[in-house]
């Protein structure tokens, strides 16, 4: 149900049945290690090539949630995923595994979220009963598309991002008990005009706080609904710039409160150097850690904010500036 | 960013940009010079050595010594990449592991390891050069016009 000019309140409450998130080496390095429901030791996964083994980490994450809620795969009724390949690859193979209907999306590191948003309001309208939906990422297939060889000497600068190697996927259903999705706001593109493909953080910030800012807005809210408000993966450039920015509009955002997926999933010893980005980074951090946090009760409500650079890199090379775009969803539980 | 690209911006992208330069830390350009200096020195000296043991031990000159000696720093930069160490001293060294043939080498390498995937033809043979193409194109470009220069400043009585 549309409230206010962006935002979906989703009066039959989808619970978030079960989740699975499967990790690569470096996560495993990590403060959530622990959150994962499968770590691999090998950035190949035992397949031959990082496109292969960035879908398997789908398919693993995918039949592992199938499995925890005691359905099968015919029991899906819609698949939604996205990721950051050309042409969504990952989704649409995995797809092919699960043989289940399904919608592929691309809003880059925000189809975590525009997936989880989609998929609550299929349920929310009554088009589906049970909807898996996730996205992942890879850190060395998306250094190949957008950056260089994964080999390659580049000097990257302070301000660039380590992409995740992770997925995380959910079951959306109406029916059993879970955390619950009540609204979700879609974000605009938002274009400051930076160009730099090494400063996601800094061209995607505006884009997130934008959403936060509608949310808050349609829903006649502010920052003190929630528990905790995580962006998607704004790293410390990101997240300072963000913080600021709610500072000079006069917006009250509690800093305890607010933070970042791609500051969570890697410790500061870890040389990532602005924080972690990529689809797998918000989805990770969601689908494991953060649900895990609500179901032992240490948060109550949370607003997931998955912010996503929407450039390619033909239109970076054709010095384009980086369109951006955040989905914010909202999660609780009421115990 | 150049004077034209800002003309298109809109006010309050102009004023984000700057609020957000602010607030970006900037590339330690100081303490990364000192680190290209050390490396590139470094592997010079590494190349000195091997010149001077070909000179020492084999049958080459001071003009034949530079082919095996580049041979020997390639196959080492190259064994560096497949090992993937060589982009972690480059994340360190900046420039200084990319200006010297072992960064030539390590760019064709590291693309035709990358494209392996995609097969030897279309994979390893059509990106290999990728990166190292524009080195070579405009190398031997400068190279053509400087020789050029030389030539008519040679012709007309020049040095």
């Amino acid at each position: 149900m549309l409230h206010g000019h962006q935002t979906w309140i989703f009066k039959n409450k989808p619970a978030i049945i079960s989740s699975s998130v499967v990790g690569g080496p470096f996560e495993a390095k990590g403060p959530l290690a622990d959150d994962f429901d499968l770590l691999h030791g090998d950035l190949y996964i035992g397949q031959d090539s990082y496109e292969k083994a960035e879908r398997k980490m789908l398919e693993e994450a995918c039949e592992d949630a199938i499995k925890k809620a005691g359905y099968k795969k015919e029991d899906i009724q819609f698949f939604l995923s996205g990721d950051l390949l050309n042409q969504i690859i990952s989704s649409s193979f995995t797809a092919r595994t699960l043989g289940v209907p399904y919608l592929g999306l691309f809003g880059a590191c925000s189809s975590s979220m525009e997936s989880m948003a989609l998929g609550s309001l299929l349920i929310d309208s009554g088009a589906a009963e049970k909807i898996l939906c996730g996205a992942v990422s890879h850190n060395a297939t998306v250094e190949k598309q957008f950056r260089y060889p994964t080999e390659y000497g580049a000097q990257k600068p302070p301000t660039a991002q380590w992409t995740v190697t992770a997925a995380g996927v959910g079951i959306l259903s109406t029916k059993g008990s879970g955390p619950r999705v009540t609204s979700a706001t879609i974000g605009k593109v938002v274009d400051m005009g930076l160009s730099d493909p090494f400063n996601m953080g800094g061209a995607m910030a505006p884009a997130a706080v934008d959403t936060i800012t509608a949310h808050f807005r349609d829903l006649n809210i502010s920052a003190s609904e929630y528990d905790l408000i995580a962006t998607g993966d704004l790293g410390k450039v990101g997240h300072q710039i963000a913080a600021d920015l709610f500072k000079k509009h006069k917006i009250d955002m509690p800093e305890d409160i607010f933070t970042d997926c791609g500051l969570m999933i890697y410790s500061d010893d870890m040389s990532v150097f602005s924080g972690g980005s990529g689809c797998g980074c918000s989805a990770a951090v969601t689908y494991g850690h953060i649900l895990k946090r609500i179901k032992q009760r240490e948060l109550k409500k949370v607003l997931i904010v998955a912010t996503g650079a929407l450039l390619s890199p033909l239109s970076y090379q054709q010095k384009e500036s980086i369109p951006c775009i955040a989905h914010a969803v909202s999660i609780e539980y009421d115990h | 960013m150049s004077n034209k690209m800002k003309k298109k911006l809109t006010p309050v992208q102009q004023e984000y940009q700057a609020f957000a330069k602010e607030r970006e830390p900037a590339r330690p350009v100081a303490v990364n010079s000192l680190r290209a200096f050390l490396v590139g020195g470094a592997i010079c000296v590494i190349g000195q050595g091997i010149s001077s043991y070909f000179l020492w031990n084999f049958n080459f000159t001071e003009k034949t010594v530079g082919n095996p000696t580049v041979a020997v720093l390639i196959l080492i930069a190259v064994i560096l990449t497949a090992t993937g160490i060589y982009d972690h001293i480059a994340q360190w060294a900046g420039a200084g592991s990319a200006v010297p043939v072992t960064g030539f080498a390590n760019s064709i390498a590291s693309a035709a390891i990358e494209h392996r995937s995609e097969g030897f033809v279309l994979g390893v043979g059509g990106n290999m050069f990728k990166l190292a193409g524009a080195v070579i194109i405009y190398g031997v470009f400068a190279a053509f016009v400087i020789a050029l220069l030389k030539s008519i400043i040679t012709m007309l009585g020049g040095v």
